[in-house]
Order: structure tokens, then sequence, then C-alpha cells
């Protein structure tokens, strides 16, 4: 099988394992996890008080969802860069 | 060479939508958010990564020094645990979590390396996002960037001891080093507050699905780096 065949697959896979959770359980709210840890340590230790607040927190939802993409995009690009480098025709030469 | 131009639109694709899947779902996170860890516990676990980041930081230059073409290489992991831990999945447990990709960097360069690399990725969270948080920088840093990488790199080193082909040894390592940043996790919430098996079953079992994904992207990385980069895999002996 070739590479990019093989890689296809694999992302596909992945596609899938994201999606089947959002067709099992339509109902579901899918938040964080860590909002369900703090629910769940309000209850495990109902004295407990954070004591330190985020520096920045992030204006509304949608700046929120904006700083992610960034940092995803700006992974994404690096990634994206170094495998067009480290695949480029004339890589056995070494010349980075 | 049009296949290799092929892989990499592939590749580039399969980034995008993904980044556009995490775009869709709410926002939520998944590490220990501020102020949710008691002081001395937050001193105690800074205290505990401290050696690691300075090894780390030797380490990285030690391996730069050794096999100085690599260093793209290591541009690469920490861009891909960035990517990565971007990335807030939909679980089967219905609610939401983020692979750590830390990974591909220490199957690579070895654990060290990602205890700076990890440190950078939480910092940028903490730090703009609200998302973690400085108080518990140092217990996060130690799962996901010390805990979960020291993992993933026994896992794979004893597997390929073991004779087991590269792109398997590589899924398990990073799946595996995956799950364990947050069973550490729940361990640290469990130590403090009780009810260890609670915080298993909010993060451990998210991060099931979640672990498979990541072991599956770091190796799609890994299949074109074995293809293309195999000397500099030799270097780091790797292969």
């Amino acid at each position: 099988m070739k590479i990019w065949q093989k890689n296809l697959i694999l992302i596909l896979l992945v596609v899938l394992l994201a999606a089947i959770p959002l067709w099992l359980l339509r109902g579901a709210e899918f938040g964080g996890a860590d909002g369900e840890a703090e629910v769940a340590i309000a209850q495990l230790n109902p004295d407990y008080e954070p004591w330190f607040e985020p520096v920045l927190e992030p204006a509304s939802g949608e700046v929120e969802s904006m700083l992610f993409a960034l940092q995803a995009a700006i992974g994404a690009g690096v990634v994206g860069f170094v495998l067009g480098r480290v695949t480029k025709p004339d890589n056995h030469k070494g010349a980075h | 060479m049009r296949q290799s131009g092929f892989n990499r639109f592939l590749l580039t694709g399969g980034m995008l939508a993904a980044l556009a899947g995490s775009l869709m779902v709410n926002a939520g996170a998944m590490h220990i958010a501020e102020g949710w860890l008691p002081v001395n516990w937050c001193l105690l676990w800074g205290a505990v990564c401290i050696p690691f980041v300075v090894a780390g930081f030797l380490s990285i230059k030690r391996r730069i020094d050794q096999a100085p073409r690599a260093k793209i290489l290591l541009a690469m992991c920490g861009a891909f645990a960035f990517v990565l831990s971007a990335l807030k999945i939909p679980s089967f447990s219905g609610s939401c979590s983020h692979p750590t990709g830390v990974g591909l960097g220490a199957i690579l360069f070895g654990p060290l390396t990602m205890a700076v690399l990890g440190l950078i990725v939480l910092l940028f969270q903490a730090l703009l996002l609200a998302h973690g948080g400085l108080t518990t920088l140092g217990a996060n840093t130690f799962s996901m960037a010390i805990a979960g990488p020291i993992l993933s790199w026994a896992v794979y080193r004893l597997l390929r001891k073991m004779k087991a082909p590269p792109a398997l040894a590589v899924f398990a390592a990073a799946a595996l080093g995956d799950l364990f940043t947050y069973v550490v996790t729940s361990l640290q919430l469990g130590l403090v507050n009780g009810g260890m098996e609670k915080f298993l079953a909010i993060f451990a079992v998210t991060q099931v699905p979640l672990a498979i994904a990541e072991g599956l992207l770091t190796v799609v990385i890994f299949n074109v780096l074995e293809k293309y980069s195999q000397a500099q895999l030799q270097e780091l002996r790797v292969l």
C-alpha cells in the first residue's frame, strides 16, 4: 500500500472516532472534562474555593475559539512546512 | 514526485479538516484549572518539574549538537503538540477532551525534550486561553510533559526491543502516553480530594478514544518520516 493510502485510512479513522460519539450520544452536552472535574471537586470538597483566577480570560466563546484556532493553525503551519521540506525530491542530498 | 505532493496535500487537508471540526465543538478544556489545586500541592508539583525541565534544555542542546539536521524535526514535534492540544474532540463519555501530541517528540527526541516543549504549550494555553493555569502549571507539566512522554518513550523502546514493527510501536507509545497523562491528572486530583475513581471516570475514560486518535495521527506523521527522513531517524536512533 502506498504511504498516502495508508495515511488517508488513518486520518479517516480519526474522523470516525470523533464523529461516532456525536452520532451515538445526540443529547449529550459535550462540555469540557475539566469543567466536570470542578463539579466533582465541589462535591467531594464542598468547602474548597479556587484561590486563583486566570490572568487573562478570553472575552467570549468566539474569542476563545479564535485563539484555539490560532494555536492549531500555527502548529499545522509548522508541521506542514517541515513535512514539505522533508519530502522534497532532493532530500537525499541533505540540502536543508 | 506527484505522489509525495499528494501526500503533503492529504496531510494538510487532514489537519485543516480536524481544525474545522474543533471549531464546531463547544469550548471546554481538560488540564487542572487555575486555582483548583491547593497552594502546597502547586508548589510541590512545580518543584518536581524543575529538574526535568532543566535536564530537558540540556538534552535538547546535546541532541542538536549530535544531529544538527534534526533541528527541523524538533520544531515539528513542538508544533505537533501545539496542534493536537488545540483539538477538543467529543468522546463516548459525552464530554470533550483533547489529545496531548507529546508522544511523537518523546519517541524521536526522548522524554526530557518534551518537558520543555510541553511546558511551552501549557504556558501558551494558561496565559492566553485561561485553559489549565499558572498555579497548576507544575501539576499539568508533570502529567502532560513529563509522565506521559516518559511512558511513551519507554513503550516505544520496549516494543522495538521486542522487534515490533515501528508503526505499531509508535501507535502504542503515543496512545498509551496520552492515556497515562490523564491517569496522572486523575491521581493528582484524587490525592487532594479523594474520590480517585471519580476523576478517572471523568478524565481517563473520556480519553480512551482520543488516545487512539492520537496514536493514529502520530503514525501518520511517522509514516512520512520513515519514508523520507530515514537518515535523521537513524541519527536519532529511533529506527
